[in-house]
């Protein structure tokens, strides 16, 4: 018999398959990977340590940069850690505001992951059709922001400002379009042959090994595990919305992509809701020593611009002590463990990231796998290297 | 309701393991128990096998650095509990060179936290498969979270047209990092509490 080596591979760092800058470093026996071992870190920017050296107001733009697929999602965990360190309570009305987009920072996630999970298998279509409804989204993030992408729009104490008249409107009117573009993408996908035989089966999750490897969000459903942060631990206004958390059954890369075609649907129908029945009111605590004041208000009060002036320099002092918040973000749990030692600072910001355990697991799915099999899994994982790596 | 589950694990866990754990509070709803680096693996162990706690997923370990006290360092592991949908916090405390028991056989995600970890602060761990750097550049030196590594760091990287290839240079700053500190108004400035102070004696 022949004797043979095993070989090397080099899979990135830049490979249009890697979601960005992963250098992943193949065993492979023939075109079977033995073993995998991801090299991370080319996208580390230090934002923890930056966190530490900025008021609570200009730590909370770096949440956008960790996961720029959602960024919303990245504010809203910190935002609830400085306000439950702050011990306020957000008005009715920003609530809804903040449910509202974190849905749409979902969708928005959700879109991405699902159209290039199928890229990456070999379908290009439904990324042109994705992308086009990313765009719109975007484009509310931008109505209500100001910016397509870094939001910084949930502050401490709320957001940042009122939704403009006819926004919601037209977000209302995306819900009624945008179920008829899932259907489409699943008429190219769903039952196509060649999507199936790619991901059917492949990178398999059992419940226990879920829980092991810490995975959280649709990594822990895809395997059966009924666990959503939005059902069992509610925050903001969840408890008041009827919306359903659909559960994988075998815990392949097929099962995972089914699940975040229906949580789409069911963020469609938490936006209808939030819409329906979004409150009149303020949008921002109206403690003026936590959010700033109006614009109007600067030009007549004096109270008001000694407020605004030491709020955007000194920034507010939030008391000592530690919390740890989590939301589920569209990729699993997204928590921050925030320190205060009573200064305007945050003392330490460990930030937990669900695509760090994720990728961890990424040597016990591929083992055994083919090397064609790599795209798959890591498609299905959900990466975004923002923040994996920080 | 969270706070009547949280007081009947505190006190479950207070009398199973009495002699290991060395303190436990409940703040803002959140459990957090103290121990020590020789009992970790039997605490973490505890909560996940124990049939009516079912601690089964570590969420994430968070390091802290306190420079200035004795025991420098401080180890927060996160635990969350589906069945019961609790959290639960263990801290505990190390030296500036002292070695910790690695949790990795317990849970293997621990693997990528415990190297961030010593990535980042230093910290060794005993028994830990691949102890490697993960976050930082190949060839790195130094811990940059620690709280006495500068913000700006030591070197930089750039191309070099010249030798074709990245070079990395000393930092080199047109101006410092500037860290502004406001006082808060509320309280005065420095000079006019003592002032004050004065003023009162």
């Amino acid at each position: 018999m022949k004797k043979t080596k095993s070989m090397t591979l080099n899979f990135g760092p830049q490979h249009p398959a890697a979601h960005g800058v992963l250098r992943l470093i193949l065993e492979l026996e023939g075109e079977i990977v033995e073993k995998a071992d991801p090299h991370i870190g080319l996208l580390h920017r230090g934002t923890e340590k930056l966190i530490e050296n900025k008021t609570y107001t200009q730590a909370l733009p770096y949440f956008d940069r960790l996961d720029y697929v959602a960024p919303m999602n990245q504010e809203h965990a910190f935002a609830l850690a400085t306000e439950k360190l702050l011990k306020i309570e957000v008005p009715i009305r920003a609530k809804y505001i903040r449910v509202i987009f974190c849905e749409i920072g979902r969708i928005l996630s959700h879109i991405l992951n699902v159209t290039t999970q199928a890229l990456d298998v070999g379908a290009l279509t439904p990324s042109l059709w994705g992308f086009e409804e990313r765009e719109t989204l975007m484009t509310f993030y931008e109505r209500a922001s100001g910016s397509r992408l870094h939001a910084n729009y949930f502050r401490t104490g709320g957001v940042h400002k009122d939704l403009p008249t006819k926004l919601v409107e037209d977000i209302g009117k995306f819900c009624e379009t945008f179920p008829k573009i899932i259907d489409d993408l699943e008429d190219l996908l769903t039952e196509n042959r060649i999507f199936k035989q790619r991901n059917v089966d492949i990178g398999l999750v059992s419940k226990k090994d879920a829980l092991d490897h810490s995975f959280t969000g649709v990594m822990l459903r895809g395997s059966g595990v009924p666990w959503d942060l939005r059902k069992s631990q509610p925050y903001e206004c969840y408890q008041d919305l009827k919306f359903k958390i659909p559960i994988g059954k075998n815990g392949d890369c097929y099962d995972r992509y089914l699940c975040r075609i229906e949580e789409m649907r069911e963020s469609i129908k938490i936006i209808k809701q939030c819409i329906e029945s979004l409150p009149k009111g303020p949008i921002k605590t109206v403690d003026g020593k936590i959010s700033p004041p109006n614009r109007d208000d600067l030009k007549q009060s004096m109270e008001a611009l000694i407020h605004h002036f030491k709020l955007f320099t000194e920034g507010f002092r939030v008391p000592a002590g530690n919390v740890y918040s989590a939301v589920e973000a569209p990729k699993g749990e997204f928590g921050v463990y925030l320190i205060s030692d009573g200064s305007n600072r945050p003392y330490r910001c460990k930030i937990r990231a669900p695509g760090f355990s994720h990728l961890q697991a990424m040597d016990y799915l591929i083992k055994g796998h083919m090397l064609a099999d790599v795209p798959a899994v890591l498609g299905s994982l959900d990466i975004v290297f923002g923040e994996v790596d920080r | 309701m969270i706070k009547e589950k949280l007081d009947k694990v505190e006190k479950l866990v207070n009398s199973e393991l009495s002699s290991k754990i060395s303190g436990s509070e409940i703040v803002f709803e959140e459990l957090l128990f103290k121990t020590s680096t020789n009992e970790i693996i039997d605490v973490i162990k505890f909560l996940k096998l124990d049939e009516r706690l079912k601690f089964k997923q570590l969420i994430d370990i968070a390091a802290i650095d306190y420079p200035n006290e004795e025991k420098r360092f401080e180890l927060v592991y996160l635990l969350l509990s589906i069945e019961n949908n609790l959290r639960a916090k263990i801290s505990i405390r190390l030296e500036t060179n002292e070695k910790t028991q690695s949790i990795v056989k317990i849970f293997p995600s621990a693997n990528w936290m415990e190297r961030e970890i010593f990535d980042m602060y230093g910290i060794k761990f005993i028994n830990h498969p691949d102890l490697r750097r993960i976050l930082t550049d190949y060839n790195f030196k130094g811990h940059p979270l620690r709280k006495d590594f500068p913000l700006t760091g030591f070197n930089e990287v750039r191309y070099s047209e010249k030798e074709k290839k990245v070079i990395y240079e000393p930092v080199k700053l047109e101006q410092n990092y500037r860290n502004f500190d406001f006082s808060s108004p509320w309280e005065g400035t420095k000079y006019l509490k003592e002032i004050k102070q004065t003023n009162k004696k």
